[in-house]
């Protein structure tokens, strides 16, 4: 039996499962309440802007993406097994490409603030 | 030896509906699908954050819309299911021996939980 | 002295006979219990006295020989431990352990798992060769408490019976036998972790693994095998980013 390469996908996976653990639920809160217009000071858009100008800004935006994306992709690839599906290397190339996709479009958006 | 032993057959798609705790395994699994999509929620609202303030103001607005805030409610449930779920399995994954005791899992999770709150704060009140 | 409690339980039991039956099927015994029971009990009763061609396994009757395993109500379960006190509708369903196929009766055909078990080199691999004149080995409390709670595996295979992805994928290690892994590679005497890691590390070994935690929940020995699982993942990790990204490390 040769050895696995899901350590590399399994590792982001838990790297993201803890991140998004820790930082996701607040995140929603704060586009909740844009959503519904509370407080609509805290959060502007020349304080985000900022933010994300900021080299760290963009460092934290980046890392938070990025490990949410292959956290929910590994996750999903196997949920889909998990619900019967068995293309699993089509599966995987689906939803990995998808957190690429992501990763790549976020690289773009934060270079061009 | 037997040569006729009877193999049961388990249903590869429905397997989970025959005990609540698969189904709460499967609970936990699909919360996945509501942190892609926010996800990529995050990376339009970035993009549109690049496009400038008309832009970013229109994301807003589509965040408001009915879809926007039901959708927003949703992925709080599940964010916060995977959260729970993820800090109560942590001490079986990463046990800290300390001297030669394991370091009790429930002050590993409040630990966590406490962590939890700290950023959570952080983040919301980021502005002020 | 107060008279002890009986009760009359009937016992839903799935039978098969390889050599008359197509397919199992369940036969109901009415068994008088006594309260302070267990379901082991009540199958020696119909052992005893109903029905004699009932097969089942159990030998210690104290949930340290692993031999009893079976699913009680949908539940994995030593029979020796299934006490019918707990059982309070009065009728409970018998059947062989989940995930195994059926030789007769209650009994499952076990070779998988052993052969599982035996290709984790369940044994300790010594770091270097000792002679006996150099002496014992040396062991800290804190090193034998790294491993010991991996030790208590009885090997009743209940945490196989609750595995949806053993279920579903039947060429994966499972549980007990990459616990087992976990025990020797965590043992500080040890230094054959490299040889198991060929087969753990492997799609079929640890990563078919997705922490649904059952094998955890149903273990009569609070082994934690889904602990290990996840602690041997960690480990595979770090161990693919080091020969990766520092080929020139020796391990």
């Amino acid at each position: 039996m040769a050895k696995s390469n899901k350590p590399i996908f399994w590792g982001l996976f838990a790297a993201g499962g803890t991140v998004t653990a820790f930082v996701t639920p607040a995140l929603v809160l704060v586009t909740l309440f844009a959503a519904m217009r509370f407080n609509m000071d805290m959060f502007t858009y020349e304080s985000i802007h900022a933010f994300a100008g900021w080299w760290l800004g963009k460092l934290i935006i980046f890392g938070v993406i990025l490990v949410s994306l292959w956290h929910a992709a590994h996750r999903l690839r196997v949920t889909v097994h998990d619900f019967g599906v068995r293309a699993d290397k089509q599966v995987a190339i689906v939803v990995y490409s998808l957190a690429g996709l992501g990763t790549l479009l976020t690289l773009i958006y934060l270079l061009r603030i | 030896m037997n040569s006729k032993p009877y193999v049961r057959e388990v249903s590869k798609t429905t397997w989970f509906l025959s005990h609540p705790r698969y189904k709460r395994y499967m609970a936990r699994e699909v919360t996945c699908i509501f942190i892609f999509a926010y996800t990529f929620l995050l990376i339009w609202g970035l993009g549109a954050l690049a496009n400038g303030q008309e832009a970013f103001g229109a994301f807003v607005q589509a965040l408001g819309s009915p879809l926007g805030v039901l959708f927003n409610v949703v992925v709080l449930i599940a964010t916060v299911y995977h959260s729970m779920s993820w800090f109560d399995v942590t001490p079986q994954a990463m046990p800290i021996q300390m001297g030669e005791e394991f370091v009790a899992g429930n002050i590993i999770v409040n630990a966590h939980y406490g962590a939890w709150a700290v950023v959570s704060l952080i983040i919301l009140f980021w502005g002020m | 002295m107060s008279e002890l409690q009986q009760r009359q339980i009937q016992l839903e039991v799935l039978r098969y006979n390889p050599e008359t039956d197509t397919a199992p099927r369940y036969q109901t015994y009415s068994v008088p219990c006594l309260e302070e029971w267990v379901v082991l009990d009540a199958l020696n009763y119909i052992k005893d006295h109903l029905d004699p061609t009932l097969s089942y396994r159990w030998s210690c009757h104290m949930a340290v020989c692993g031999s009893c395993g079976m699913m009680v109500n949908g539940e994995p379960k030593l029979a020796c431990k299934a006490f019918i006190h707990e059982y309070q509708e009065g009728q409970i369903k018998v059947e062989p352990m989940a995930n195994f196929p059926i030789e007769r009766d209650l009994v499952t055909s076990v070779e998988d798992f052993i052969t599982k078990l035996a290709s984790v080199k369940p044994y300790l691999i010594p770091k270097e060769d000792k002679p006996v004149s150099a002496g014992e080995f040396k062991q800290t409390p804190a090193e034998l408490k790294k491993f010991k709670q991996y030790t208590l595996c009885i090997n009743c295979m209940l945490c196989y019976a609750a595995c949806p992805q053993y279920a579903l994928v039947p060429e994966f290690l499972g549980p007990a036998a990459i616990s087992m892994a976990h025990r020797y590679n965590q043992d500080s005497r040890d230094g054959g972790r490299d040889q198991r890691q060929e087969v753990i590390a492997s799609d079929e070994g640890v990563w078919e693994c997705s922490f649904v935690g059952a094998c955890s929940e149903v273990c009569p020995k609070h082994v934690d095998p889904a602990g290990a699982l996840q602690q041997v993942k960690v480990a595979s990790t770090i161990d693919w980013y080091k020969e990766h990204l520092m080929p020139w490390v020796k391990k």
